[in-house]
């Protein structure tokens, strides 16, 4: 079936006989990085290759998440003229390794010692059969809850660390005439609170049901719990939240309208940037529960096999510069993320990018960091889409009790298999 | 001799020219339309997930489409709407129709204003009525401020009411666009056929309901024709105005069969769920297309 795609592509290749545009000593580069702080992280890997003299072909698809970036990509790939290298995410690496389509990037890895730094959870999207295929950039983790200064000193409560604190902060928070969980109505949001929720039930659990999908976990009491805890702070959310972006949820928090998001580590550019500093305007903390472990959702740039010495070069290089221990830590900083290496120097972060940091090297050994399944490293598109589906429904107040949810989710992770 | 065979190179030359100047548009519609119909239905009978395969599964991909629950709320979602859209969208724009042909004064100001929302994008319409219906920002905070502190318009934050705002939406993006195609029936029809009914006796109602708008037939069949299909791809309206929200509540076919194909790589099954619609929509519109166009020929 593999050598019948890839006879019909390189027919498709053959018919539009399409040139590319770039030079040979450039990089094409396909991403969705377009948003201002995006762009200036970017602009640090663009200049590190100038100095070495190679170009940049910018091709930008907007659209957080990518989806419309993808949609280009295959365009791009049936016609037979991938770009060098493409921003991408989880599965999507492992469904185009899948096809034979992406490079090697061995001649780098190995002589730079990747598989000693670059986390294992991470290398297992960043291989295929074995070999490199794509390099990481960040490690952006979402388990994360942002909170008001402000609103929690109100409350005369501490930082919650389990469940039971977290509600307890939660119902001070809607006493004090504020809305006590900002959040976005847009099924990936429900979703990330939902990784959060599952894996405060125990890090195997996290692991059975979201990586390993079994079906016992995924239909069991604790997965009814944790759509039942679901539900539960589903009521303290406003009622204009559907539909909402994370980001204006993000400036809810910050304009003191709102108690606290949970939301990946993203968010924190956009109190950076509303002037606040970790600890001082807002505090983050590790979902209550999940302390210890850590979803993550990392974005690589996934090398497409290129023709011409030239060009495979010019990909080596740009997959050596984005590995350089000072681009990781100069794109990270302006990112919000951490460094998808794990010996990167954590001086020039903020305290949380430092705490994020230190959670990320401590999940690593402890063998405690999972792939987010809201954000495509815990299964497969039609997987993940599948269990959005039915966390959705459960924020949206389709489903009455956990257990009914938690039976619904198994039943549409089987059929989507 | 020699003119005589140019002018039959000449007759032959007209003959030939206009199907010479069509053929390239009618290849090319050969193979974009219909080929890629053909393309959608071999896909729909394939496992393709990501990239299109040829490894055929025969009916299965139409198992899973008819056991996906999602699927079944963007039936019933786009029975809802297209219901709705065509029967509210001929009913006002035949009501605002007649009553432009009244005679009036300033029906060349008016006409523009009831047509003009057509000339937006159905992205341009879901935006604004998004903000418009949006209770935080749109009608019912208004309201609010305007000291109608009990008003609540919150159909576009709800499961079962949020398909109606699309149905408002469209059908004030399209009514206008119906209007100017009655108006443009009522004008063709013969003056003196009315002016025989009234000396006859008969009443404006008796007018309207037995003389224009069955004269109008052919109007209600462009309009039906042009509705229902900008109802079954309304895509662009959905995901502008509430992005198939709240949760999945108004998925439509339309918007089911992009994020299957592209999002969630489950090709065949997008497919498939295509092949449905195509389906769906032929078998509305060519038994009343046939109807419609065999009475004429008699």
């Amino acid at each position: 079936m593999r050598k019948m795609t890839k006879g019909m592509v390189s027919a498709l290749a053959l018919t539009f006989g399409l040139a590319s545009m770039a030079a040979a000593e450039d990089v094409e580069v396909l991403h969705w990085w377009t948003a201002g702080g995006e762009a200036a992280a970017l602009n640090v890997l663009k200049e590190d290759l100038a100095k070495q003299g190679i170009g940049w072909v910018d091709m930008p698809v907007a659209g957080g998440g990518g989806e419309a970036a993808m949609t280009a990509l295959s365009a791009r790939v049936t016609a037979g003229d991938p770009p060098t290298a493409v921003q991408m995410l989880g599965f999507d690496i492992t469904d185009w390794a899948e096809q034979g389509v992406l490079g090697n990037l061995d001649a780098v890895a190995g002589p730079e010692g990747w598989d000693k730094v670059i986390p294992a959870a991470l290398q297992a999207f960043s291989k295929h059969d074995g070999h490199w295929i794509a390099a990481p950039v960040n490690v952006h983790s979402t388990n994360w809850v942002w909170i008001s200064k402000a609103a929690l000193d109100k409350t005369g409560l501490g930082e919650p660390t389990n469940w039971d604190e977290l509600i307890a902060v939660l119902d001070k928070m809607k006493e004090n005439g504020i809305t006590p969980l900002a959040h976005g109505g847009q099924p990936w949001q429900d979703a990330t609170i939902f990784d959060s929720l599952v894996l405060a039930q125990g890090n195997d659990f996290y692991k059975a049901a979201f990586i390993d999908l079994d079906p016992e976990a995924l239909g069991g009491e604790k997965m009814a719990a944790a759509f039942d805890q679901l539900i539960k702070l589903r009521s303290y959310v406003d009622d204009n939240f559907s539909g909402r972006d994370w980001n204006l949820a993000s400036a809810m928090v910050i304009n003191g309208e709102a108690g606290m998001q949970v939301m990946g580590d993203w968010a924190k550019g956009e109190f950076l940037k509303a002037g606040q500093k970790p600890g001082e305007g807002f505090i983050c903390i590790r979902f209550p529960g999940t302390q210890g472990a850590v979803t993550f959702n990392a974005d690589q740039f996934a090398m497409f096999k290129v023709k011409g010495e030239e060009k495979v070069k010019a990909q080596l290089a740009m997959a050596s510069a984005i590995e350089s221990p000072t681009f990781q830590s100069a794109f990270n900083v302006v990112k919000g993320s951490v460094p998808a290496r794990t010996d990167v120097p954590d001086t020039d972060f903020d305290d949380c990018g430092k705490k994020g940091i230190k959670d990320l090297a401590e999940a690593n050994t402890n063998g405690t960091l999972f792939g987010s399944m809201a954000h495509g490293y815990g299964a497969p598109a039609a997987v993940k889409n599948a269990t959005y589906d039915v966390i959705t429904a459960v924020f949206n107040g389709e489903y009455t009790d956990g257990a009914s949810a938690a039976t619904a989710l198994k039943d549409a992770v089987a059929a989507a298999q | 001799m020699a003119s005589a065979s140019e002018a039959d190179f000449r007759t032959r030359l007209q003959d030939w020219l206009p199907k010479l100047v069509l053929a390239p548009s009618v290849a090319v519609t050969l193979f974009f339309v219909y080929g890629f119909i053909l393309f959608t239905v071999v896909l729909s009978f394939t496992s393709s997930k990501m990239l299109p395969s040829w490894d055929f599964v025969g009916f299965s991909n139409y198992v899973r489409l008819f056991s996906l629950p999602h699927w079944h709320v963007a039936l019933k979602n786009i029975a809802i709407f297209a219901t709705l859209y065509i029967v509210i969208c001929t009913a006002i724009g035949l009501m605002l129709a007649i009553f432009l042909d009244q005679k009036i004064r300033g029906e060349g100001v008016l006409r523009p204003i009831y047509l003009y929302p057509m000339a937006l994008s159905f992205i341009v319409t879901g935006t604004a009525w998004k903000w418009f219906l949006d209770p935080g920002i749109g009608l019912e905070h208004v309201m609010h401020q305007w000291g109608w502190e009990s008003f609540s318009f919150t159909w576009i934050k709800s499961n079962s009411m949020a398909i109606y705002t699309i149905v408002i939406a469209a059908v004030w993006q399209s009514s206008g666009f119906v209007m100017a195609m009655f108006l443009a029936g009522l004008r063709g029809i013969d003056n003196e056929i009315l002016k025989a009914a009234q000396i006859d006796g008969a009443s404006n109602w008796q007018l309207y309901r037995r003389i224009v708008i069955p004269l109008l037939r052919p109007a209600f069949l462009s309009a039906f024709v042009i509705l229902a299909h900008l109802a079954i791809k309304s895509y662009d309206l959905v995901i502008a105005l509430t992005g198939g929200g709240p949760g999945r509540a108004t998925e439509m076919p339309a918007t089911f069969m992009y994020s299957y194909t592209f999002t969630r790589k489950e090709m065949g099954v997008g497919a498939s769920s295509a092949v449905i619609m195509l389906m769906t929509i032929a078998a509305i519109m060519i038994p009343y297309l046939y109807s419609e166009l065999k009475e004429k020929k008699e």
